[in-house]
């Protein structure tokens, strides 16, 4: 979300609100919202090389989302007059932005001219048959939730993975006439799909396991594509997301506060500290030319404030708009560098991935290994660990420094957790020591800050050799 | 706790009242001493040539147009040691060294010599090239020089500086309007200063001049990078060469000769730029350019010069240099066209070295 684009945000959802009482008008509140979405999430998504597919990209976004709502909706609900509307208002909204391309105002929502209206009418028709078709002829069961997952994961690697993205890109550039053998990896940048993604599967797996509540398809829509969280979360749960859409949070003067202080704090860490740090972080460009390790350390403490304020910013952006629209969303950070280990840092560092990859990934995983038994309690913890945090890895980018980074966190963790075993028992003795207790504290958040900060070296350079090499010029080795 | 409606009216009110008169306070005070406030020297080392640049990202470098603060960012400070000997270089890209590394370019190679000087204190050579041809714009900075106590200034030139239709093409002189009309008017210059823009007052506000401000906060940040890297320009991996081969084209600057008209050129601003430092001797040069031998080279030198005017160019400074007694070097052919990089104008580091060996006798007693 650029600048102009908040700003617009902010302003259309307050007017909204002041004109809209959606306790009087709660059903007009709620399809404003979804078609307020869709209109974003097109106006959102930035150009790509591949002709027309910053039309496509957004269109793909709201076909996923249809049928996710058909493979998890109850079977006796989906037909229900409401959820045809919602499909109806759907398809308008695509035409609509289809049909910018007969006035002379480009980018209006679109960065490039939208395509033929015959292609989209042909797009709509074929994206209506698979969502009926599914919705017709499928049981929610524990199966389809299963293939609809694995049909969601192989799309990630598809994108994520840089050898397969160009492929694709390839292979999308040949369908569009252009020149596949200019295909690069970074022609797909599908806005949001990794947040949609990660929603989608949790209304999968949780109506999987009988948990998820049901919901009309206006709902199911408007939660994954909420526009404030659409770009870079807080990822929130549907049964949650919910109970806000339904009876919004009233914008009273209280709240009109709040959500003002949100966006201004948000705006000013994105734009104004993370876009300065990111002129002196460490980058691609300048890890290699940095001409001593003193100034090496510098660039890295550069970009570990960089990333903190540019993410939480826009947390701060997506948390004050949802509070305009009387959504709730979830916290995503609460002064992470401030903890003393790295435990507590990633129970408090982008916390709605985190405690995503806790609910569908950790936890599951800790079962089944403890079920077995026949693992020790430290092989559990390393393998658990070191799994999820390589899977978080993964969730940036298949690529080897995320791989990387996610190992260098999951050994980090497993470390802690052992550490934290060995010196439970003798915590009483350190306690007893007031210089002790009073050093430990901030030695512990300095240490913890200093590892994570070194591991972002394998998240910021794309180069993994790079990386390593950058790592020991850190401390004066090479 | 609750906040009530009226408490946050009164705050955003006092607030948009407080910035509105902030901004009126900023455009009628006009805080110019906020340029000269800078992170170099005080907190990073400060730069070996003028802020100048296009790709922030990887030349952690910038252009801006506010004197100041440029030369605040400079290693150059007004202080100078006892036993030093002060060389200045002002001039034109091939001066701040296009493509080349700060040890490469002509001062970086004279005081990498580590010269003495006739008086037997230690030659230091600064740079202070700034891309762009304009006599202009090097008045400008020559009149700056003359508090950093220099020695000797040095001053290559070369004929595209001179066409008095383009000594406001400069960004740095279309955007520094007051000392643009300051210098015409110290001087009597012949400049066409009613075509540069007076900034409204609405421009001179904290709104109006945001970019101003913005790009003077980026080069304090720029300090960081500057001065972890010691780069200070994007060098690309391949750039296209100057032309060789020319076209046929006979013109230069509107004319098409084979008269040069003495008005046709700023020599006026030449003379203002000699007159400008004052006692401090300075070392006229004309510097080196391409010559071509590729198609059309009959017609012209390279694809700045053709070559009628490229010769009466030269035989007028040098007429001129002799009537008005200055200490002049004519090196337009010292060096050889392979050595020559993106431009007629700009050379390689060995060229430099070709040109600094012609030069170094001229800052010691071997001349």
């Amino acid at each position: 979300m650029g600048l102009t684009q908040i700003l617009v945000f902010a302003a259309a959802s307050l007017l909204a609100r002041l004109l809209f009482r959606p306790g009087g008008y709660a059903r007009a509140w709620g399809w404003l919202l979804l078609i307020g979405s869709a209109l974003a999430i097109f106006w959102l998504q930035p150009a790509v090389p591949i002709r027309n597919f910053d039309f496509y990209f957004p269109t793909a976004t709201l076909t996923l989302a249809v049928l996710g709502w058909a493979l998890t909706a109850p079977a006796e609900t989906r037909g229900a007059r409401e959820n045809w509307i919602a499909g109806g208002v759907l398809a308008g909204v695509v035409l609509a932005v289809a049909l910018t391309r007969h006035l002379s105002l480009n980018g209006l929502l679109t960065p490039t001219r939208p395509p033929q209206t015959w292609t989209v009418l042909a797009v709509l028709a074929a994206a209506a048959l698979i969502s009926w078709l599914l919705a017709r002829f499928t049981r929610p069961g524990a199966r389809m939730m299963t293939a609809g997952v694995a049909a969601l994961i192989l799309l990630f690697a598809l994108v994520k993975t840089p050898a397969l993205a160009q492929v694709a890109a390839g292979g999308l550039r040949g369908l569009m006439g252009q020149d596949a053998g200019l295909a690069q990896a970074t022609d797909l940048r599908w806005l949001g799909f990794s947040y949609v993604a990660f929603r989608l599967i949790h209304t999968l797996r949780d109506r999987a396991a009988g948990r998820l509540p049901a919901v009309t398809l206006r709902e199911y829509l408007t939660y994954v594509i909420f526009f404030p969280a659409f770009t870079a979360g807080p990822i929130d749960r549907l049964e949650r997301f919910l109970k806000d859409l339904r009876a919004p949070a009233p914008l009273d003067a209280d709240s009109a506060a709040n959500a003002g202080r949100r966006l201004l704090t948000g705006l000013f860490q994105k734009f104004v500290v993370a876009d300065a740090l990111a002129l002196m972080s460490l980058n691609a460009s300048n890890a290699g030319q940095v001409q001593g390790a003193g100034w090496l350390w510098l660039l890295l403490l550069a970009y570990s404030l960089q990333i903190y304020f540019d993410f939480a910013g826009y947390t701060d952006i997506a948390i004050g708009l949802g509070r305009l629209l009387g959504v709730r969303l979830p916290e995503n950070f609460n002064h992470p560098y401030r903890k003393p280990n790295l435990t507590q840092f990633w129970n408090n560092w982008h916390m709605s991935l985190t405690q995503w990859f806790r609910a569908y990934v950790f936890n599951p995983l800790t079962r089944a290994l403890r079920s077995r038994g026949s693992l020790p309690v430290w092989a559990i913890v390393l393998i658990t660990q070191l799994a999820t945090m390589l899977l978080i890895g993964l969730w940036h980018g298949v690529t080897p420094g995320f791989v990387l980074w996610g190992l260098w966190h999951g050994l980090g963790l497993f470390v802690h957790n052992r550490w934290s075993d060995w010196i439970k028992p003798r915590a009483a003795v350190l306690n007893a020591s007031p210089l002790l207790a009073a050093v430990l504290p901030p030695l512990s958040t300095a240490l913890t800050f200093v590892y994570v900060s070194l591991g972002w070296v394998w998240f910021a350079l794309p180069d993994a050799g790079l990386a390593a090499r950058t790592l020991l010029r850190l401390f004066g080795i090479g | 706790m609750k906040t009530e409606p009226r408490i946050l009216f009164n705050a955003l009110w006092k607030g948009v009242i407080l910035f509105l008169l902030a901004n009126l306070l900023f455009a009628a005070l006009q805080p110019g001493g906020l340029s000269r406030v800078s992170v170099y020297h005080s907190v990073f080392p400060g730069r070996e040539r003028l802020p100048f640049g296009e790709n922030i990202q990887r030349s952690y470098n910038l252009s801006l147009y506010d004197l100041d603060a440029m030369f605040a960012s400079l290693a150059l400070r007004p202080e100078k040691p006892a036993d030093e000997f002060r060389v200045l270089v002002v001039g034109d890209s091939s001066v701040w060294g296009t493509l080349l590394r700060n040890d490469e370019t002509l001062p970086g190679q004279l005081d990498a010599l580590g010269l003495t000087a006739c008086d037997g204190r230690q030659v230091r050579v600064y740079n202070l090239g700034y891309p762009t041809m304009s006599l202009t714009k090097d008045l400008m900075l020559i009149e700056r020089a003359a508090a950093y106590q220099p020695d000797l200034i040095i001053w290559p030139v070369t004929l595209q500086s001179f066409p008095r239709s383009l000594q406001l093409e400069s960004p740095i002189a279309a955007n520094n309007r007051a000392e643009i009309i300051r210098l015409t008017k110290k001087y009597g210059l012949v400049l066409d200063t009613a075509g540069l823009p007076e900034a409204t007052f609405w421009e001179r506000t904290i709104i109006g001049q945001r970019r101003a401000l913005a790009d003077l906060a980026r080069l304090q940040l720029l300090a960081l990078p500057w001065a972890a890297t010691g780069i200070d320009q994007d060098y690309p991996e391949s750039y296209t060469p100057a032309a060789r081969d020319l076209e046929s084209d006979a013109s230069f600057a509107g004319l098409s000769g084979p008269e040069l008209p003495a008005d046709a050129l700023a020599w006026d601003v030449l003379r203002a730029g000699m007159a400008a430092a004052g006692q401090t001797p300075v070392l006229l040069v004309n510097e080196p350019i391409l010559i071509s031998r590729g198609d059309n080279s009959d017609v012209r030198y390279n694809f700045f010069y053709p070559r009628w005017a490229y010769d009466a160019y030269r035989a007028q400074l040098a007429e001129m240099a002799a009537a008005e007694g200055w200490d002049y070097l004519d090196l337009w052919n010292a060096v050889p066209e392979e050595r020559f990089t993106n431009s007629a104008v700009h050379l390689d580091p060995q060229g430099v070295g070709m040109m600094v060996e012609l030069l170094a006798p001229r800052l010691t007693c071997d001349r």
